[in-house]
């Protein structure tokens, strides 16, 4: 008896573990709150303050999922992740969606077993330097000893950079930011690389940020994006219309201020984005509910603007302190890159 | 394997009729449980890999080592073998181990060192050295290992100074917080000379030393074997090389720009973790050393100094004999934990076995792979270390007779 019981036991807990990754959106549901990969703390993107409340763009982005999900965007709890553990995190199912400023690239978007969900932030990487070094331009790095994080592509397009460029340099790579930061603070290294965002957010942490200066180079494309586990895709359109969502809303003019008036909107955009029934002229009910493809309620884009905001006030919020422009991340309409298929 | 069956030896049961049921059978007991505990396991190992592959393929992953021979697309900090961006993965995380081998080596040997000289002081009669040595077992060996490497860390480079004000030793080494950058010895044809010469030395110092135990045999006369040898074991290479005509060069390190370039670099990152393994397993080797050497009993050196042999004697040919069979057992775990141990690298970046695994594993996303590979290579290496104190332990134990 006590073997059959064994055997039924085993083979119970065999299974459920082959189908613990199968719908994301049951499980969230179910356990009430959305698993957020972020940063270890990164300014403007995620970062806990004393008491443990995150904020930042990424955060934000997180809290737009829970509200869309669940209705409620404090529905988060927050995994900081470092560089290495992040991939292997949310494939192991640790995680329901990596939202810690990870570059989207092909090996990582075909052979991690994860998809990229879209760029919520377009960076590239770049490099820091003490003032007193002189030094003018990153072509001048011959020799010079880099300070970044391992398991990054930071780490790979540095390799290419000094390749490409026929300089040589020494690497000094730690596994956490707070450790590479200190090494270079420390003067273990002459230079600290990784994307430029995060350049302009670090200085800030430093004692003198004057005596720090960002070089003008941009030596790759780091387009910054969630993450979540391949072969569900109904998780993925959910944070991928997520994201949507809130380019949407700013290209309309709906904002978390405003997003009450907005319902009452004749544009028939809103109408779709916020889910307004509208009456035929036949007297019938057009059918508005887009959070119905989704597996969500009509409230799905409603809560996302009510709660967290659209794109351009989660930007203001979190990377006005650190005094970067919108530039490429503007609006396709502005002439940046930040562009969202239609609602329809 | 038998099964135990002590009652059906000593008192055979009384037989029934017709025999004893097969379900008390002892014998088809023993087997039967058995059988069901293999199948258990294979079973369960089956579910195991089942899972896992059910789960890859559903990532769209595939289980392979065929990513060892991609390129690796990241540098490290120091390696000991050639090693650039270019090369594979199979060669960084071969260059890891080459990093973490190099660091248990010289870990074991430092640590054995200072751990016999404290352990020894322990048990001086001098308050002091004996206070000191407590003192500082107690204190390092109750505190976490990580922290001593990061203190280590921050020791090591915090007074050190930028390369451009680099600390020099006679203008050909030089400290700073890139790492102490020594001259590097190039060896050109003809060097062999050296190491046949330092061969040559070896072979005789063993067979003088056979001849001086001969002699102290036949006629108890004492020949100062080591005092006569060791200057000519030292000097030797340096003769072969200068009757080769000196075929050595040194590529010495000069500040170009903003690094010392030539020469051979020992980053501070392994000095800081070299020096916390090594304080930090000295205070465990130290406690075996004072256990094994008070495990002899006093009358042991009371009966050597009857014999008329001096102290260093007695404590060379009767007390440490004696000793080294307590202290190997416990010596060889030491050197285990402090070859698993010297995976906290990672914290103070350097790239041994863990953190180039670490860093394939993030870059390929071969996450059982490389840590299967991780596994393997850890257990290979305390296998061997184990091994080879083994065969050491079997050649100092005492021979009973």
């Amino acid at each position: 008896m006590k073997f059959l019981k064994l055997l039924a036991l085993t083979s119970v807990f065999g299974f459920s573990a082959a189908a613990a990754n199968a719908a994301t959106l049951d499980d969230v549901k179910a356990k009430g709150f959305v698993q957020c990969g972020v940063s270890q703390g990164l300014i403007g993107f995620s970062n806990p303050d004393d008491k443990n409340n995150w904020t930042g763009l990424d955060v934000d982005f997180c809290k737009a999922v829970a509200a869309a999900v669940l209705g409620d965007a404090t529905k988060v709890k927050y995994s900081p992740l470092s560089a290495k553990e992040r991939f292997t995190a949310l494939q192991s199912g640790a995680i329901d969606v990596l939202s810690r400023n990870s570059t989207w690239t092909m090996s990582r978007d075909t052979s991690l077993g994860l998809s990229f969900v879209g760029v919520t932030y377009y960076d590239g990487q770049g490099f820091m330097v003490p003032t007193k070094l002189g030094i003018k331009s990153a072509k001048e790095l011959n020799g010079a000893s880099v300070c970044t994080q391992t398991g990054t592509t930071t780490e790979l397009n540095l390799a290419d950079y000094f390749k490409a460029n026929k300089m040589e340099y020494k690497i000094v790579a730690f596994e956490k930011n707070e450790e590479v930061l200190k090494a270079y603070q420390e003067g273990r290294c002459d230079v600290f690389t990784t994307d430029q965002s995060g350049l302009y957010a670090e200085v800030l942490k430093f004692a003198n940020p004057a005596d720090h200066m960002v070089l003008p180079e941009i030596i790759s494309k780091e387009p910054l994006g969630p993450v979540v586990r391949q072969g569900d895709a109904q998780w993925f359109n959910i944070v991928k219309w997520t994201y949507y969502a809130t380019l949407n809303a700013e290209e309309l003019g709906v904002t978390s201020a405003n997003v009450d008036d907005m319902k009452k909107s004749a544009n028939p955009e809103i109408q779709r984005l916020l889910s307004v029934a509208v009456k035929n002229p036949d007297g019938t009910d057009a059918d508005n509910d887009f959070g119905k493809g989704l597996g969500l309620g009509p409230d799905w884009a409603y809560n996302i603007v009510k709660q967290v905001g659209n794109y351009s006030e989660i930007f203001d919020r979190n990377l006005a302190q650190l005094k970067i422009a919108r530039g490429k991340n503007a609006l396709w309409s502005a002439g940046g890159l930040q562009y969202a298929p239609p609602i329809r | 394997m038998t099964v135990n069956t002590p009652h059906s030896k000593s008192v055979p049961p009384p037989a029934p009729a017709g025999g004893v049921s097969w379900f008390y059978d002892p014998k088809i007991r023993g087997y039967a449980s058995q059988i069901i505990v293999v199948a258990l396991l294979l079973w369960g190992l089956y579910v195991i890999i089942g899972n896992t592959q059910a789960n890859l393929t559903k990532l769209n992953q595939n289980f392979g080592f065929g990513f060892l021979t991609q390129a690796a697309g990241f540098d490290l900090s120091t390696s000991l073998i050639e090693y650039s961006s270019t090369s594979t993965y199979g060669r960084a995380i071969f260059a890891g181990l080459l990093n973490t081998i190099l660091v248990a080596v010289l870990g074991i040997i430092f640590a054995t060192i200072i751990g016999f000289l404290v352990g020894v002081m322990r048990l001086s009669k001098n308050r002091v050295v004996a206070g000191a040595a407590t003192l500082y077992i107690e204190l390092i060996r109750n505190v976490p290992l990580l922290l001593q490497i990061f203190m280590w860390y921050a020791l090591v480079l915090k007074p050190l100074p930028g390369v451009k004000d680099a600390h020099s030793l006679f203008g050909i080494v030089f400290l700073s917080k890139k790492g102490i950058v020594m001259p590097h010895p190039n060896f050109g044809p003809g060097a062999w000379a050296g190491l046949l010469f330092l061969v040559a030395a070896l072979v005789g110092t063993w067979l003088f030393r056979r001849r001086a135990r001969k002699l102290q045999d036949e006629t108890g006369k004492i020949t100062p074997v080591w005092l006569i040898s060791i200057p000519i074991i030292i000097l030797s290479p340096f003769i072969g090389l200068a009757l080769a005509g000196w075929p050595l060069a040194f590529d010495y390190p000069e500040l170009k720009g903003f690094n010392f370039s030539g020469g051979m670099t020992m980053v501070p990152e392994m000095a800081a973790l070299l020096i916390a393994l090594i304080v930090y397993s000295a205070t465990f080797i130290a406690e075996t050393v004072r256990s094994g050497i008070q495990a002899v009993s006093h009358g042991q050196s009371e009966a050597s100094s009857a014999l008329g042999l001096s102290r260093g004697r007695a404590l060379r040919l009767v007390i440490i004999p004696q000793a080294m069979r307590v202290i190997i057992p416990p010596l060889a775990s030491q050197y285990l934990n402090l070859t698993k141990n010297s995976s906290l690298a990672i914290a103070v970046g350097f790239p041994d076995l863990m953190y180039a695994g670490g860093t394939v594993n993030n870059q390929s996303g071969k996450a059982i792979e490389v840590v299967f590979i991780l596994m393997v290579v850890y257990l290979s290496l305390s296998l061997f270390t184990a091994a080879f104190m083994n065969w050491f332990n079997s050649r100092m134990k005492m021979v009973e007779r």
